[in-house]
């Protein structure tokens, strides 16, 4: 599989704004992979350069919303003279069904990448029937 | 009213004038033995020295193995990504996998004085100038 081919970078998605900011800032969308089991929803994001914290995650309407931003003063006296990759900030945002329990979710950040579970409510776990 | 007239090759001359210069240049030589673009580095300069920072979350310490040599340095290992048994899988963005990338640096490096260090998914990698490439100033008597 992958440990055959090269693999490949992703360059960075920038986040459309809907609205101008009055402070130019740049943010990125973390690259994020998704997976269910019976019991819950993950969502695992790759925020590199975030720590703990400089992280808001809020949920809001049933939109879930991520935000992690970056240390510049970390960069302060670096001339960059050979870049391939976007630093920026990173901002990204989910609807979360109704089947989700809000009030359940957990957050896990460790070297850069977020773990968010988000358990099922309990009408909306899978519930086996037997046969009598 | 002024006419310009514009060359219809100046466009293409100046994409292959590009690409020349970053094959002639001494960054990311070719004389290298890593494969690939992952992960990705920026290189900084900082007075005489330069310090490299590559984006590589959630790896492991004991997965990534930094070399010096002459002056080139070698980041390789692999990034594993785990996830639970029997999960149906609604989305996949991350890469992981084998990484294995050499970066050449136009000067020359002091191999002792590499300092590595890896917070946040970020692995910083402060390569410090030879003292023998350092420019030494001479007395006129």
């Amino acid at each position: 599989m992958a440990s055959q081919q090269e693999l490949q970078v992703q360059q960075k998605r920038e986040v459309e704004k809907k609205q101008e900011t009055t402070v130019p800032s740049r943010a990125f969308l973390p690259m994020t992979d998704i997976f269910e089991t019976d019991q819950a929803l993950t969502v695992v994001l790759e925020m590199p350069g975030v720590s703990k914290d400089n992280v808001d995650i809020s949920v809001e309407n049933d939109i879930l919303t991520i935000e992690g931003w970056i240390d510049y003063s970390k960069y302060e006296g670096l001339q960059p003279v050979y870049t391939e990759y976007n630093v920026g900030h990173y901002v990204r945002s989910f609807q979360i069904s109704s089947k989700i329990e809000q009030s359940g979710i957990s957050a896990e950040l460790k070297d850069g990448v977020m773990t968010l579970v988000l358990p099922k409510a309990e009408t909306a776990k899978l519930r086996k029937i037997k046969l009598s | 009213m002024m006419t310009n007239f514009s060359d219809p090759f100046e466009t293409l001359f100046a994409i292959q004038r590009a690409l020349d210069a970053r094959i002639a240049s001494d960054w990311m030589g070719s004389r290298t033995t890593g494969i690939g673009s992952f992960p990705p580095i920026n290189i900084f300069q900082q007075n005489d020295d330069f310090v490299a920072i590559v984006e590589l979350p959630g790896v492991d310490k004991n997965d990534l193995e930094i070399e010096v040599k002459e002056n080139t340095i070698r980041i390789s290992g692999h990034k594993t990504i785990k996830y639970e048994d029997g999960a149906s899988i609604h989305r996949r963005e991350r890469v992981w996998g084998v990484f294995d990338r050499t970066l050449s640096v136009p000067i020359q490096i002091n191999p002792d004085a590499v300092k590595a260090e890896y917070r946040d998914g970020v692995l910083a990698l402060f390569i410090p100038r030879a003292e023998s490439d350092k420019p030494r100033t001479i007395k006129i008597t």
